[in-house]
């Protein structure tokens, strides 16, 4: 039955709801004019940026942190942007590659599931909003190749086994599950290898707020595109836990108090 | 070649409003009811699982009487206009208003072009935030909007419903016990029998919850409410 004056679609996508009847709306490119050649020569566009994102489990749930730096070239083009989205109250995404792109995919995806719920009654299983963000990626694939990357990286607790997981991609839409930790972006190796060095199983939730956070920091510290505290204007890295009593945000004095001691850790050992 | 016979458009409208009012008729009430935190939503719906009240965004929902496939059809429409603008502009800019119009634009438009019209009677609801007032719109298979106020009812004897209680009306939004007892008891004088919490649908648009408003009241919670 065909409604006049109300949108007319089958199935409970969201993705595919906007994709087919409003493509400007979609990530997917067309309706997006194509780069013109002239612009081709000169390179890529500079689009903001550059980023250190991760997400490490503990006891209790997964923390997923971030770094507040976007960088255009050689220029810093926003100091306080936030790369960790909530998503539902179960699951929580962090970005790294273009922006403008990245911020609307977590949009796009954060109104996938709410209506995905609202239609059927009931949400999607964890698995099922990683595969579902899988395919988001991949209809990204037509702007990766115009240099708009979208990568992102996706925490949920997954209410059924009683356990939080971390979710990488590719930019093919490849959906790769982490067994303990991971961080992506440009300083994501730095970040890697500090949490090599320091995880451990059933860390404590102060523990691996801590050691997200010296991540983070020793990824300012080697990578260009990473930002590290501003102690000047008080902007600190922000982070969320995913657990089983849901999500919720790591409050500004935790992650100030927490990076004033891995900063002070450093400062006794340097000098 | 045969002449169609030829019925004038009033006979045809009666003929079609008659079917429909029979088909509402054949269903369960549903109140809508203001209450002092928001909007309370009482069914009479034995299933648990197929809906007759559901969530269309953060402080808008849904009431369909009359058939299942229809109305399910229109609530889901429903959403996917509301999730769309919310996408497109801000959550503020998803309005219950608008989407009682589009409702109505579309039950209208179906009741005089299709052979057969919805039979099917809804409610768009949306609790007031911020010193703004509650929003209670009656829909009906032709399209007929109306703004109600304190309450409002649909489907079944919605009409007996609706007289109980007028009698019993009170003066302020009443606390959610007693609304709800209030709902189940007109129910219950009009289908003449004893409604379990189990036989009740019941869900509440509650504005001191943050972000989505919506929430089902469980079987337990009901219990607790309706036990003497």
């Amino acid at each position: 039955m065909k409604l006049p004056y109300l949108p007319d679609h089958d199935g409970s996508s969201f993705f595919d709801f906007v994709s087919t009847h409003h493509p400007e709306l979609a990530l997917r490119s067309h309706g997006m004019a194509a780069v013109p050649d002239q612009a081709r020569a000169v390179g890529p566009v500079a689009v903001p940026s550059a980023t250190t994102v991760l997400a490490l489990k503990y006891q209790q749930g997964v923390v997923i942190a971030g770094d507040r730096r976007a960088t255009e070239g050689f220029q810093i083009a926003d100091r306080r942007i936030e790369k960790v989205f909530k998503i539902d109250d179960w699951s929580a995404m962090a970005i790294a590659g273009a922006a403008g792109p990245c911020i609307e995919m977590a949009k796009l995806f954060q109104t996938e599931l709410e209506h995905y719920e609202k239609l059927e009654g009931v949400p999607l299983s964890c698995e099922g909003k990683a595969n579902k963000l899988g395919q988001m990626v991949k209809a990204n694939l037509p702007m990766v190749f115009q240099g708009l990357v979208v990568m992102p990286l996706y925490v949920g607790y997954d209410v059924k086994r009683g356990e939080g997981r971390i979710f990488k991609y590719d930019i093919t839409g490849g959906r790769y599950e982490e067994s303990d930790y991971h961080a992506i972006g440009s300083g994501g190796k730095d970040a890697r290898n500090t949490m090599r060095e320091h995880f451990k199983r059933q860390l404590s939730e102060g523990d691996a707020i801590k050691l997200a956070l010296l991540s983070l920091y020793n990824a300012a510290d080697d990578d260009v595109g990473t930002g590290g505290p501003d102690l000047v204007r008080g902007i600190y890295p922000t982070a969320k836990v995913v657990t089983a009593q849901g999500i919720a945000d790591v409050s500004d004095d935790t992650l100030r108090a927490v990076c004033n001691d891995v900063m002070a850790a450093r400062r006794s050992r340097e000098t | 070649m045969p002449m169609p016979y030829y019925v004038s458009p009033e006979q045809m409208m009666q003929d079609k409003a008659e079917y429909a009012k029979k088909g509402i008729a054949k269903g369960r009430s549903i109140i809508a009811m203001e209450y002092v935190d928001g909007i309370l939503l009482t069914a009479d719906n034995p299933s648990a699982s197929l809906h007759k009240v559901s969530e269309i965004y953060d402080n808008i929902a849904f009431a369909g009487a009359g058939k299942y496939s229809e109305f399910e059809n229109l609530r889901k429409a429903g959403i996917r206009h509301a999730d769309l603008k919310g996408f497109m502009y801000s959550r503020e800019d998803v309005t219950g208003r608008s989407l009682a119009n589009g409702y109505s634009q579309s039950l209208g438009t179906v009741f005089s072009q299709e052979m057969k019209p919805l039979e099917v009677e809804i409610l768009v609801v949306q609790a007031g935030a911020n010193n703004h007032a509650n929003e209670i719109y009656r829909i009906s298979f032709d399209g007929s909007i109306i703004d109600e106020k304190n309450f409002a009812v649909i489907g079944g004897k919605s009409e007996a419903v609706q007289t109980l209680l007028k009698e019993n009306s009170l003066s302020q939004a009443p606390p959610l016990d007693v609304a709800l007892k209030l709902c189940v008891t007109a129910l219950e004088q009009t289908a003449n029998q004893k409604l379990s919490p189990e036989g009740l649908e019941i869900a509440v648009l509650d504005r001191t919850r943050a972000g989505r408003k919506f929430r089902r009241v469980s079987i337990a919670d009901v219990r607790l409410i309706l036990s003497p």
